[in-house]
Order: structure tokens, then sequence, then C-alpha cells
């Protein structure tokens, strides 16, 4: 089965993170002056092939461990899975 | 006999040519090895160098250190080979766990490109085995993701264990903010394995050999690298 995975790869929590605080600063410019913290992460989708949907959520956990994400600096979290239609 | 050592081109180094040279002109024999390549040509030493490998894609290092060539690098650094990673060499140790640690977006959100002092923390790795604890060396920076960062228990190991091996200083000695040109924590500059042959540093030791072109600082550690890698042969 072909499967869809969305993995979110976040600073951890109490790392500076200067791309949000650029952001942050900017904000206020266009009048969102309530704005108080701003973090920035990525969105990875990836496809595969995968026996079932629990196999397809392991093997992206490991992928996230091993490559997609740096676990000194930043958390990874599958978000979603879903079943794609063979086309 | 001259020590042979050798210089990992990825796509996207820049510095491996600078880093071959300074090899040359220091006495040793810089041989260029390939990144695809499972091969190290029998070297005695291997230099990660700086650059943008595979575009800095995904994060700094991050593909580099999964290259087939780093299988080899990783078997070399267990035997105890000395390995020494100079910017983008750095972040692909880090990213490969051959050291720990991780180097992320400067503080200033600026790339910096000037000349820092560094300050010689230890004398246990092939690259400051000639050099004293104290000893202030010249060298160029030019990063945008220097920052080194780490979990408070391997800063405490580091600090503990004498794994920290440059820190940013002035030119007095006195490492502090103003003399940090990224906001490292405990302005770490370079750091070591726990056997100490493995060294990943942010400044350019290879741009700083050539009296006619800049500083000197990093002669000496070509000069200890070159002279620690033939007492060992």
């Amino acid at each position: 089965m072909r499967f869809e995975v969305e993995l979110l790869v976040t600073l951890k929590p109490g790392l500076a993170d200067p791309q949000g605080k650029a952001v942050e600063g900017a904000l206020p410019a266009l009048g969102w002056t309530n704005v108080t913290s701003v973090r920035i992460g990525k969105h990875i989708r990836l496809e595969l092939e995968a026996t079932n949907e629990d196999t397809a959520r392991s093997q992206v956990d490991e992928m996230a461990a091993r490559l997609l994400s740096n676990p000194v600096i930043e958390d990874a979290t599958v978000v979603r899975v879903a079943a794609l239609e063979d086309a | 006999m001259s020590a042979r050592i050798g210089v990992v081109t990825f796509p996207g180094s820049l510095d491996d040519r600078d880093a071959l040279r300074a090899i040359d002109l220091m006495g040793g024999r810089g041989v260029p090895l390939w990144h695809a390549e499972r091969d190290l040509l029998g070297v005695d030493g291997v230099i990660l160098p700086g650059g943008f490998s595979y575009g800095d894609y995904l994060r700094c290092g991050a593909i580099a250190g999964r290259a087939p060539v780093m299988e080899e690098v990783r078997a070399f650094a267990e035997r105890g080979g000395p390995v020494l990673g100079i910017c983008n060499g750095f972040q692909i140790l880090c990213e490969s766990g051959l050291l720990p640690g991780a180097l992320i977006r400067n503080r200033s959100l600026r790339f910096v490109c000037r000349i820092v002092h560094v300050r010689v923390e230890t004398s246990a790795t092939p690259v400051t085995a000639e050099l004293l604890p104290g000893e202030l060396l010249e060298l160029p920076v030019k990063h945008g993701e220097g920052q080194f960062v780490a979990t408070a228990a391997d800063l405490r190991a580091f600090e503990d264990d004498g794994r920290v091996v440059f820190r940013y200083a002035g030119p007095h000695g006195e490492a502090d903010d103003a003399a940090d040109p990224n906001g490292s924590m405990h302005h770490i500059a370079g750091i070591r394995n726990e056997a100490g042959n493995v060294v990943g540093l942010m400044p350019h030791p290879e741009h700083a050999v050539d009296p006619d072109v800049g500083p000197t600082g990093g002669q000496a550690l070509f000069a200890s690298l070159l002279s620690q890698v033939l007492a060992v042969a």
C-alpha cells in the first residue's frame, strides 16, 4: 500500500530560534502587535510503500531519528498518516 | 617521508583546495578524496573541509554526514585515525554523530566573515599537541551557522573532561561575548571526541598558513597534525 506521511520538525523548546525571532520582529510593523512568540519549523511530506499504516509511521519515525531531524536540537512528530489511492 | 593527509571533496565543498595547499605548504602531502568513494587511499589523517556540502539542504552537513565516504571516515576514526572537520566539516562531524552537539544559525542572524582569536584549551588532540593551553591563534571565520549548542549534560562533560579544544577569545585571551562571533555556548569554537582523535572547529586554519595573505595562526595546527601522524606511523 502507498501512504502519505506528514512529519513536523520543530526546534526544541528553549533553543534560540533566530528565524522565529526575525519574523517576530517584523510582524508588529504590519500591525500585529499582539504576537508574543514565533517559532519556525519544517514540514516534510513523504509518500512511501508500506504493508500497513503502523509500518509507514514507524519507518518515518526512524527516518526522522536518522536523517530528517537532528535529535540534538529538534523534535520530530508524525502528524498525519493517510493511505493513498493507487493510481 | 611526508605525512599523507586526505581532504574529502563533497558537492559544494569550497575550501578543499586551500586545505590541500595548506598541507603541502606545511610539508605534508595533500591527497584529494571523493565523497562517493568508500576509499581513503591509505591516508594518515582526514580533513573534512569547509563549504556548503549538498547546498546545506535539510541542515548544514546533514546529507554529507551520511555520504558513502563517511562510513570509511567513521571506521578510520574508530581505529584512532586523526580526523579534523573545519567549518562545514565540523557541522558534518556533528551531523554524523562523530562529535556531539550541533551548530545552528549565528545568534546575530548574520553571516560573519572576520579574523578572530581562539584560545587553545587542551594539548590532547593531534592538531594541538604542539601547543599549550592558553595560547592564542589568529584565524579567520566565515559562516552563517556556527553557533555551537549542546545539552547541559554534554556541556558539563566537555568541560569536565577537557574536550573543549578552542574558545573564542579577545586579543588578551579573555573568552567573552565581545570576542564570540556567533554566540556559541561557553564560547566554544572547537571540540574533540572522548578519544581526542576527532576534532571539529569553525575557524579556518587552512586559510591562515601563508603570511602573504593574512594571519598565520593555522600553521601550528597543521605542523602539529603532520608531526603527530608521523610519530604514530
